[in-house]
């Protein structure tokens, strides 16, 4: 096991749930498998959905809902 | 000759010079949104400027190349990989038959431009190539691309070597924060004083939904209005006008809280007040700039407007010369 990041693909706003009054995709410490969303990044009026990517236990996020994010940015750890 | 599109990126267009001539009838100009950048790409693979290229923003495509072929990619810093090795920008390079074009997380900027030799080969519609995806014309298919599509190219103009680079002090990139220079427009005058100059005191963010058509700030202290009584066929709103037309370039403000500046995909007309123009010379670097990317607005007048548009032509001059050979 290792710990790697998932990164943003896109430069936007991060956010951690599918609509304000959903709960958050996942919680830190909660287990993933590579097609699970995480978040979405929201850019030019279209929501992307950030996958994990890969099978393992989410460790913790490294931003906020709602954050601005760079592309290339991590957004959380994982223990793959 | 063909390329194939593997992954298309977030929104990846077919975009030349655009389409002057029908904005009064609604078709907006269209085309790259940093022409700098697309005629450079150009202008390193031997094309003619306005040949049509990819203008990929925020995220690069995954293209496979069916033939030998020249690129090159300028604009945004997103770097370049032919299967998966980095390709220096504003630099030309080759690819061979069934190799793959891939790009790196975006560094810097927002848009970058992928020209090859030959130039995308799409039906020309009222004298462009350019995708004006709200209105569904020109492009491939009218759309941004998508996996599986193929793009014909045309034949190349001239043979050139690869490694040919724009230097770096003619290259073009927004400073930070973002400086847009604005000449003050008709309808000034609804706006307080003291409005007028917090608009162009404060810094204002690129609001996440900037695109194509128009490039939203937020940030900064919404405006006064002067009180008037609205007149007949304007909305009641302070901020509405008499149905008018938008130039390319204006800034309107809805509300009086965002101000939106109308790029290459704009309407041409609506009941918005526009508080000034971003000035010719200038408009490039708009196609440029990332969400929450800080700028602020600069008050210039006329004189200051055409003599940027002059050392901007300048400027472009002293490309094609360092180009020409």
């Amino acid at each position: 096991m290792a710990i790697k990041q998932i990164l943003s693909p896109l430069p936007g706003t991060f956010y951690r749930r599918p609509a304000p009054d959903q709960p958050l995709y996942k919680n830190d410490g909660d287990s993933v498998t590579a097609g699970d969303v995480i978040g979405l990044v929201e850019v030019m009026k279209s929501f992307n959905e950030v996958k994990a990517g890969q099978v393992g236990k989410i460790v913790r996020f490294l931003v906020e809902n709602e954050d601005a994010v760079m592309a290339g940015q991590p957004l959380a750890e994982i223990d793959a | 000759m063909a390329i194939k599109i593997l992954a298309p990126g977030l929104s990846t267009t077919v975009q030349d010079l655009g389409r002057p001539g029908y904005y009064h009838l609604g078709i907006p100009l269209s085309g790259g949104m940093d022409r700098f950048a697309l005629r450079v790409a150009n202008l390193l693979v031997g094309n003619d400027e306005g040949a049509a290229v990819l203008e990929a923003v925020f995220m690069g495509p995954e293209i496979e190349f069916t033939a030998d072929a020249v690129v090159a990619v300028t604009g945004a810093d997103m770097p370049a990989k032919v299967d998966g090795a980095v390709q220096a920008a504003w630099t030309s390079f080759k690819i061979k038959a069934g190799q793959k074009l891939s790009f790196d997380f975006l560094q810097k900027g927002a848009r970058a431009y992928i020209a090859i030799a030959g130039g995308i080969d799409v039906p020309v519609v009222l004298g462009s190539r350019s995708t004006y995806t709200l209105g569904a014309l020109g492009g491939h298919q009218g759309r941004k691309l998508q996996a599986g599509d193929e793009l014909a190219l045309g034949s190349a103009v001239k043979s050139v070597a690869a490694g040919r680079s724009l230097a770096e002090s003619l290259r073009r990139a927004p400073g930070a924060p973002a400086e847009l220079r604005v000449l003050p427009g008709l309808y000034w005058h609804r706006i307080t004083d003291e409005s007028g100059r917090q608009f162009f005191d404060d810094t204002w963010k690129v609001a996440p939904e900037a695109d194509r058509i128009g490039y939203r700030f937020r940030g900064g202290r919404p405006l006064g209005f002067v009180p008037r009584k609205q007149p007949f066929g304007a909305g009641s709103d302070p901020s509405n006008i008499v149905d008018a037309c938008y130039p390319y370039g204006s800034i309107q403000v809805p509300g009086g809280t965002e101000p939106i500046v109308l790029h290459r995909d704009a309407v041409s007309g609506g009941g918005y007040f526009m508080v000034g123009t971003v000035i010719s010379a200038d408009m490039d670097l708009i196609g440029q700039l990332q969400p929450h990317t800080p700028a602020r607005f600069v008050k210039v007048d006329m004189k200051g407007a055409l003599t940027a548009r002059h050392d901007r032509a300048s400027l472009l001059g002293r490309v094609r010369a360092a180009l020409a050979s």
